[in-house]
């Protein structure tokens, strides 16, 4: 009966943590402190990290003209895109709280080539993602920076969607990347889940990833069926997932297994 | 404390070559599911009253498609040298449970734990939430396949 009690008080307590701690964690950590050393030598090289081709093709697209526009990213934003701002890359995902819609910095690149008449790029498209990489690469060494003012009603229904069990495996994100972090699975430490490395190299599939991608394949492998490219359910993954992250130092294009 | 532990205590399995040995199984048709009963903790019935077989248990434990519990648990596998740390080891795992309670943490083990990370194996499917179209209205494993981890397991001691 007592050690019945004991397990009862340690669930309760263990609930508690979670609820306080779920979305701010005090410390967050790169997902770069679980992976092996190996693997951050790849991504500490920026001629042996796979993850830099991509770079390289998003900056070729950023300075040339896209299929059907009538100007370069370049010519608004000047060659190699000196022009943007590090800081205001590190702050998306944005939120426009008036009819609180979530902006991705995928979404914000969609919209911007479309004004220039380009039609609009899908989630998944390669040219986009390349884009999307080479941008958020200009502010690697930036500390994510989500402005979470007036977003509780996003991040709860983030931690929601983050929390609730999935496909056969009947698991939530929160089962490893808050319960768990730091053990093997197999032979692979479990990561805090954080966003700051992404867009990232995937070694496991030898391709840049991005995090709306990363959630999918996870969910894939739990045999669920994934949250469609371009739905609202993966915005919400991203931002609550980057809000998680704040603080830490953008590594795009990180390695990740 | 102990008891939490405990719980947690259970042959798991996880993700990891799912793509592979997934598309696979998905083909075999899907069965009737058999109900169960707990009692005292334990499921003392087999499922679907079907015997185990210790030898096709262990292929099904370390089968990253199937039962795939080396993701999580260490067990005494001559041909596996990496283990996940997430559970706790197994080696001896028949020592400390008896069939009974090693087939409810098999089959689910959140009848005991319910924030337990483990995968139930033998869950009803209508409790699956967003399963794959492939999988809509299957176990995790088969009947049989439980009670082969089950005697393999219980053979540990």
């Amino acid at each position: 009966m007592k050690a019945m009690y004991s397990t009862r008080l340690f669930l309760l307590t263990l609930g508690l943590v979670v609820a306080g701690n779920n979305v701010l964690l005090a410390e967050p950590k790169s997902g770069y402190e679980y992976i092996k050393d190996e693997t951050r030598a790849l991504q500490d090289d920026d001629f042996d990290n796979p993850g830099m081709l991509t770079v390289d093709r998003g900056l070729e697209l950023f300075n040339s003209l896209l299929p059907g526009a009538s100007k370069r990213c370049a010519n608004c934003h000047q060659q190699d895109g000196e022009g943007l701002d590090s800081k205001s890359i590190a702050r998306y995902p944005v939120v426009e709280r008036s009819t609180q819609t979530i902006t991705t910095l995928q979404d914000r690149i969609i919209a911007c080539t479309e004004r220039t008449g380009v039609k609009a790029l899908a989630p998944d498209d390669k040219n986009l993602v390349a884009l999307q990489t080479y941008v958020r690469h200009l502010a690697r060494g930036e500390r994510v920076a989500v402005d979470t003012e007036g977003l509780d009603a996003l991040l709860a229904r983030g931690e929601k969607l983050y929390t609730t069990r999935y496909g056969l495996i009947d698991m939530a994100c929160q089962h490893c990347h808050v319960f768990y972090p730091g053990t093997m699975i197999r032979g692979q430490h479990i990561s805090e889940g954080m966003t700051n490395g992404f867009p990232a190299y995937r070694l496991d599939i030898g391709e840049i990833t991005t995090v709306q991608q990363r959630v999918q394949q996870c969910l894939n492998l739990m045999r669920a069926e994934p949250f469609a490219s371009g739905s609202e359910e993966l915005r919400l993954f991203e931002l609550y997932m980057t809000v998680r992250s704040n603080g830490l130092a953008i590594e795009t294009p990180a390695v990740r297994y | 404390m102990h008891l939490a532990r405990t719980c947690s205590l259970v042959v798991a399995l996880f993700f990891s070559g799912l793509a592979v040995a997934g598309s696979g199984e998905a083909q075999v048709p899907v069965e009737d599911y058999c109900e169960w009963q707990v009692t005292d903790y334990e499921i003392k019935e087999p499922l679907c009253s079907l015997k185990g077989d210790s030898k096709r248990g262990r292929d099904i434990v370390s089968d990253s498609g199937r039962g795939n519990c080396i993701a999580c648990h260490t067990l005494p596998l001559k041909h596996i040298s990496v283990y996940g740390t997430i559970g706790p080891s197994l080696v001896d795992i028949g020592k400390r449970l008896n069939e009974g309670q090693l087939r409810l943490r098999v089959a689910d083990t959140r009848q005991i734990n319910p924030m337990s990370i483990m995968p139930g194996f033998y869950r009803h499917p209508s409790l699956i939430n967003r399963p794959d179209r492939r999988y809509i209205g299957r176990t995790f494993l088969t009947a049989q396949q439980v009670e082969d981890v089950v005697a393999y397991l219980k053979a540990l001691k």
